[in-house]
């Protein structure tokens, strides 16, 4: 795993976690829960770890674990049916091998569908007041920081990814020369936006002349979001992002 | 249809409580209070020790549409088993400026959907959480406990006898809930039964007020 920019670390917790990953490509594919494309699916979410993993973020031990997983179902989907039930299983049970992942997305998903509930009213409380109560008026109280705002790393990372494919050229991964600082990255981030008032994700990745510097830009943004100075704006699904400063 | 007879007076004395109550009020207490007062006051309060449930509510019901009518920018709402005065969402804007308070600050999606996995599967341990998430929980964990979104309502029976958690009453208020009922597909999430191993429900009912030591971040080897 190459450090892209040794003089800077950019600590971002991925905090959505391997089964996030499959229900966003799944989503993003249009593919049907019920019958994923296992081969497919498990070299898109590679790609995405890789890129986790490349970028150097703070990633769950459980992407890899999943990884695994995706792998060894890979493998016993090309079994035929009757060699498929593994050591001591009962072999009577013809599962599709996929299932176990099957029920624990749907099950995932549900709970994701609860969350949007409970996002939602909370929503609609934003301007109701009542007689403050006690915890309310504490000072310390405050909200945790919101890591990413109203997009997800992997809208980020998609959005990354496009933008690499597009520059084509040169392995990132032999990158060395080190030309660009992710705390200089910051600072022009900064002014250009304050300029602009917003700027288009692709624009900016696009304007890069180098995967290098493509990297070192991406990091700082992460970084400015993870400081709340910035904030990612996506108004369609799987749309155009767009960054903007953060209104206190 | 058969309105109950509501005195002036009671509905007067709900109305001033409820304005000076800083946590949803239920019906029970109301009448406690009324019980209450006629022990202690006696004299004028003798009158009323007897408010029935039945003229509480109805009591409710008036001050709610009154507030209605009157346009006052006020409204009576059910929230967490009890009822509460609070502000016209429309009027947000304005409120928000006399407080001097920003753009309030809304919970991550990991931290509501770890919300979400604990409000219907509660009592739940972190483990349990985790399985359904798929990821580490344990700084959501503690920051829903700092919001006193969550609490520890005892320990599981498994080995390493993990805190099982659940959600507060300020959950409910937070959301505007009236009760865990109010969430939809309540029966589809709560747990399954094939997770036999789970012990029933909280081994003790631990006073969870005061867990003997910080729960999510001393849970470590569970």
């Amino acid at each position: 795993m190459p450090a892209p920019v040794p003089d800077y670390k950019v600590r971002l917790e991925v905090f959505e976690g391997p089964l996030d990953l499959l229900l966003y490509l799944i989503r993003k594919d249009e593919i049907n829960i019920y019958d994923i494309p296992i081969e497919r699916i498990a070299s898109e979410y590679l790609q995405y770890v890789d890129m986790m993993r490349m970028l150097d973020l703070t990633i769950a031990g459980e992407f890899l674990v999943m990884a695994a997983t995706l792998m060894m179902i890979k493998s016993r989907m090309l079994l035929p049916e009757e060699e498929r039930a593994a050591e001591g299983e009962d072999p009577t049970e013809e599962e599709d091998p996929r299932w176990e992942l099957v029920r624990r997305l749907v099950e995932y998903k549900k709970f994701k569908d609860a969350a949007q509930f409970l996002q939602q009213i909370e929503q609609e409380r934003v301007d109701v007041f009542t007689r403050p109560d006690v915890a309310e008026a504490a000072p310390g109280a405050a909200a945790p920081p919101l890591p990413l705002g109203e997009v997800s790393i992997f809208d980020l990372l998609t959005a990354f990814q496009t933008a690499l494919q597009r520059i084509g050229g040169e392995d990132l991964r032999e990158i060395f020369a080190e030309r660009f600082t992710v705390g200089e990255k910051i600072d022009q981030l900064l002014e250009q936006i304050r300029e602009r008032g917003e700027l288009s994700l692709t624009e900016m990745l696009l304007a890069m002349r180098s995967r290098h510097e493509m990297v070192v830009t991406f990091l700082a943004m992460l970084e400015l979001i993870r400081l709340q100075q910035l904030v990612a704006r996506q108004d369609t699904p799987f749309g155009e992002i767009v960054l903007q400063t953060a209104v206190a | 249809m058969s309105e109950t007879q509501v005195r002036p007076e009671v509905r007067e004395i709900v109305g001033a409580i409820l304005l000076v109550s800083r946590q949803p009020v239920t019906v029970e207490r109301l009448a406690q209070v009324f019980q209450q007062a006629a022990d202690h006051g006696g004299g004028l309060a003798r009158e009323y020790a007897e408010v029935g449930r039945a003229e509480i509510e109805a009591a409710l019901a008036e001050i709610s549409r009154a507030l209605d009518a009157a346009r006052i920018g006020l409204r009576l709402v059910e929230v967490a088993h009890g009822r509460r005065l609070e502000s016209l969402p429309a009027c947000g804007p304005w409120v928000r400026v006399h407080l001097e308070r920003g753009r309030p600050q809304r919970l991550s999606q990991p931290a509501l959907e770890t919300l979400a996995i604990v409000a219907y599967r509660q009592p739940v341990t972190r483990a349990e959480i985790e399985a359904v998430r798929g990821v580490a929980v344990d700084q959501i964990l503690r920051n829903l406990l700092d919001l006193q979104l969550i609490r520890v309502v005892g320990r599981s029976d498994l080995p390493g006898r993990p805190w099982l958690f659940g959600t507060t009453q300020r959950f409910l208020e937070h959301f505007g809930l009236n009760s865990l009922d109010d969430l939809p597909g309540v029966d589809e999430l709560r747990r399954r039964e094939i997770s036999a191993p789970q012990a029933p429900a909280a081994t003790a009912p631990a006073p969870p007020a005061a867990p003997d030591d910080p729960p999510a971040g001393g849970g470590d080897p569970s």
